[in-house]
């Protein structure tokens, strides 16, 4: 301690370094932000937060050629896509309230832990107001609730299962891709109408959150109408050859297979299943079916021809408007606006996470502010039309939008890559809606942070 | 009973991949003494050996005058090709030859699996004969990584159909076949293929390293390397095309699986720790072991996914090859057919 001596100046001087330490922080936050990330500048900066690496790699890449697609639109490039059929007319090609949209991205790699930390780096290094995007429930749940507390809007991407606006719903959440509860209800009727009433269903299910709420809606809804499940097996969300699990379905009693699976499981499963001469066989004197709730042309194309011929439901498919009508009005926009530019039709991820781009723009500029609070209200219970799904409202509820849904077939000849699936009919908005309190949750209050 | 036979001739065939990736991997080990990480990226490079093959057959022209293709009525779509093998052998033989694509690829893979296993022992792993398996198991999963990584930079994440010929799609009914009542045991053409493909491959190293004078030398140096430099031989330029055929038997077993489960960039870590159990359940540098522990491992694997058994024992469907594996080597430490003395010093 010899050598340590403090005169007065040496005092003061430590003291006044300090004191400016201390206040160092209130120096920056004084500047009265209301609200985490209020853009100062000319621009807005949006946190596009999608799996580039991982199995959903290039799904993660259709979702980002849309989000650049919409910033493109939202700052007056392009042909403006579905903000020309958008029934709000808030938005005008001058960015978002004046400001130009800037963006930043980063990697989910569909793990919930690293989905947290990109998602935490856009919005603290960059500044992000808003972070949408993902391609898996249980990253847009995790996600989801950071953004709950750090005081950002969180605009789902491709998330399906139940708890996403069910008990894990967050004020500042929203999702506008549809959910399994959904799938279950449209897919139902019309399995009854091909398959009949008298059917006896067998169950294999990704053993995780979505792979349960998915089996659980499938199962409530065809039950309903008269089926009856024999077997429910889980499967480990890491197996990659299913043959164990497909070769005793045939015996087993049942005459439907239902596939609660989604990407490489579902590609595998139902490769397995095509293979073990399911699709040809018959039991109980029925013609054997293969189902699968949740399609996506991802899937449709690693399981290539398997697919044709099964039943399966999805959010939106790019023949929409031109199959189903006006009703579905944007739809031909989007497509000819993305097919322009990357020369092949979006994905229904690609779709959604547009969708979600163009209405929290819309939001913001509606509201008159970022302020996550203030798009949350301009959000709850808006009607809007135009964006492709026709008539569709974000319930105040639970964040959730409902509108048709769609029940596909896998295609007998495909013409292409893209054009596997067929529609064979849209289930209207009111026979997929259900109660906001079945799922249980708490939306709590919004929060706009510092 | 059904249920039994059915999940024997499951367990069989996925034994199969898992024994001859295995047997690739002892014969590294055996021979080289390097734990091979990448083992399971070069089954899956053999996979994408099939996927290549097949895009080269389809390359093709835009016939003269072809008009764009409409996407749904859309404008943006792109004149459809014609494959080049059409052009030049006629459309139904040219079609056959893309549809024989899978089976063609075995051609295709030995001579690259081989050049690839031999550049991989050339280039990188035999800087790493001296130092610790650490070191190796390290240098070879990063290897692994990025080999990864280069196969989904050009084939992308996604899962790509590799489907096998048309007249091999469909099943057989074994049933029928054993005198069971008819559509009780259905079982998969290829599938059924691939088990006889993988035993007549495992055959086919077994007699190479018995009958030819090129194995008796690679027997003797695994048994004592030692010696066999003492008497003038170049054992490792034997060990490295040993590589180079270790490397191929990989490979052949991913060709052959394209048509089972449609390959992605990722198929190799999905066998690469299985595959590493069954090595050492079989025994360490045991080939016959490896085989063995393949098969029966494979068919564990098929007992415990059956719906009763998940509901007597929940979750035991997986957990079982690492049950088994703990089992084994409490009471057999050295595996199967391990012999003393390999990796105990």
């Amino acid at each position: 301690m010899s050598g340590f001596k403090m005169n007065r100046r040496g005092l003061l001087k430590t003291s006044a370094a300090v004191g400016a330490g201390l206040a160092m922080p209130t120096i920056f936050t004084s500047a009265a932000r209301a609200y985490t990330n209020e853009p100062s500048g000319g621009s807005v900066t949006l946190g596009f937060n999608v799996p580039q690496s991982g199995p959903y790699a290039d799904e993660g890449a259709d979702e980002l050629r849309a989000y650049q697609l919409a910033v493109e639109h939202l700052n007056g490039g392009g042909d403006g896509g579905m903000m020309n059929t958008f029934s709000s007319k808030a938005l005008k090609g001058s960015g978002i309230l004046g400001k130009k949209v800037e963006f930043v991205t980063g990697d989910t790699q569909t793990k919930p832990d690293a989905a947290r930390a990109s998602a935490r780096s856009m919005i603290e290094k960059d500044g992000a107001v808003m972070i949408t995007g993902g391609s898996s429930s249980g990253v847009a749940v995790a996600v989801q609730a950071l953004c709950q507390e750090a005081g950002v809007i969180f605009m789902a991407g491709l998330t399906h299962s139940n708890d996403t606006t069910g008990k894990d719903k967050k004020a500042n959440g929203f999702r506008h891709f549809f959910n399994s509860y959904m799938s279950g209800a449209a897919l139902a009727p019309i399995l009854a109408d091909n398959y009949g009433t008298d059917r006896k269903a067998y169950h294999l299910t990704a053993d995780y959150n979505w792979g349960y709420t998915t089996e659980e809606a499938v199962r409530n809804s065809t039950e309903a109408m008269g089926w009856e499940t024999v077997a429910a097996v889980k499967t480990p969300l890491a197996q990659t050859d299913f043959s164990s699990y497909v070769a005793p379905v045939l015996n087993s009693g049942a005459d439907v297979l239902v596939l609660n699976h989604y990407g490489g499981n579902m590609v595998n499963s139902l490769t397995s299943a095509v293979q073990f001469g399911l699709r040809a066989a018959e039991a109980n004197g029925k013609q054997f079916q293969i189902v699968v709730p949740l399609y996506s042309r991802l899937m449709a194309q690693g399981a290539g021809r398997n697919v044709a011929g099964i039943f399966g439901s999805t959010n939106w498919h790019w023949s929409l408007e031109n199959v189903a009508g006006d009703r579905y009005a944007g739809t031909n926009a989007f497509v000819q606006s993305f097919g322009e530019k990357y020369g092949f039709p979006p994905s229904q991820a690609a779709h959604t996470v547009y969708c979600q781009t163009l209405l929290y723009a819309d939001a913001c500029e509606r509201a008159g502010t970022f302020n996550p609070c203030g798009v949350v209200e301009a959000l709850e219970g808006f009607e809007f039309d135009g964006l492709g799904n026709g008539p569709t409202l974000y319930r105040a509820e639970d964040h959730q939008c409902f509108k048709d849904v769609l029940v596909v077939k896998g295609k007998e000849n495909p013409e292409s890559d893209f054009d596997l699936l067929e529609i064979v009919d849209v289930t209207p908005t009111e026979q997929v809606t259900y109660d906001a309190s079945i799922f249980g949750g708490e939306l709590g209050s919004c929060n706009a942070g510092t | 009973m059904d249920q039994i036979i059915l999940q024997i001739l499951n367990g069989l065939d996925k034994g199969s991949a898992y024994a001859l990736i295995a047997l690739g991997l002892t014969l590294i080990f055996g021979t080289l003494g390097v734990v091979n990480f990448a083992h399971g990226a070069l089954f899956m490079i053999g996979a994408f050996c099939s996927v290549t093959l097949n895009r080269i057959l389809t390359i093709g022209y835009v016939p003269e005058g072809a008009e764009a293709q409409s996407v749904g009525g859309f404008s943006f779509g792109k004149p459809k090709e014609v494959p080049y093998v059409e052009y030049w052998f006629g459309e139904a033989t040219g079609q056959a030859i893309v549809d024989w694509s899978v089976p063609l690829s075995i051609l295709f893979a030995i001579p690259v699996m081989i050049a690839i296993g031999v550049i991989m022992e050339r280039g990188l792993i035999k800087h790493f004969y001296k130092r610790p398996h650490a070191d190796q198991i390290l240098v070879t999963f990063g290897l692994a990584i990025v080999l990864q990584e280069i196969i989904k930079f050009y084939f992308g994440a996604n899962q790509i159909p590799t489907p096998a010929p048309e007249a091999f799609v469909g099943s057989f009914d074994f049933g029928a076949l054993i005198g069971m009542d008819p559509g009780v045991i259905i079982y998969p053409y290829w599938r059924i293929l691939y088990f006889v493909f993988a035993l007549a491959l495992i055959f086919a190293v077994f007699a190479f390293l018995r009958y030819t004078t090129f194995g008796m030398v690679v027997r003797a140096g695994m048994a004592d390397r030692e010696t066999v430099t003492l008497l003038g031989i170049d054992v490792d330029r034997r060990f490295t095309i040993m590589f180079g055929i270790a490397a191929a038997v990989a490979g052949l077993a991913g060709v052959m699986y394209t048509p089972i489960n449609s390959p992605n960039y990722h198929m190799g870590m999905d066998f690469l720790v299985i595959s590493f159990v069954v090595v050492v359940v079989g025994g360490m540098g045991s080939l016959p072991g490896a085989v063995l522990a393949g098969f029966l491992l494979g068919i564990l694997e098929s007992f415990a996914s059956m719906r009763e058994v998940i509901e007597l024992l929940p979750g035991v469907n997986q957990v079982v090859i690492y049950l088994a594996a703990i089992v084994i080597l409490l009471t057999r430490p050295r595996g199967l057919m391990g012999r003393a003395g390999v990796m105990e010093d």
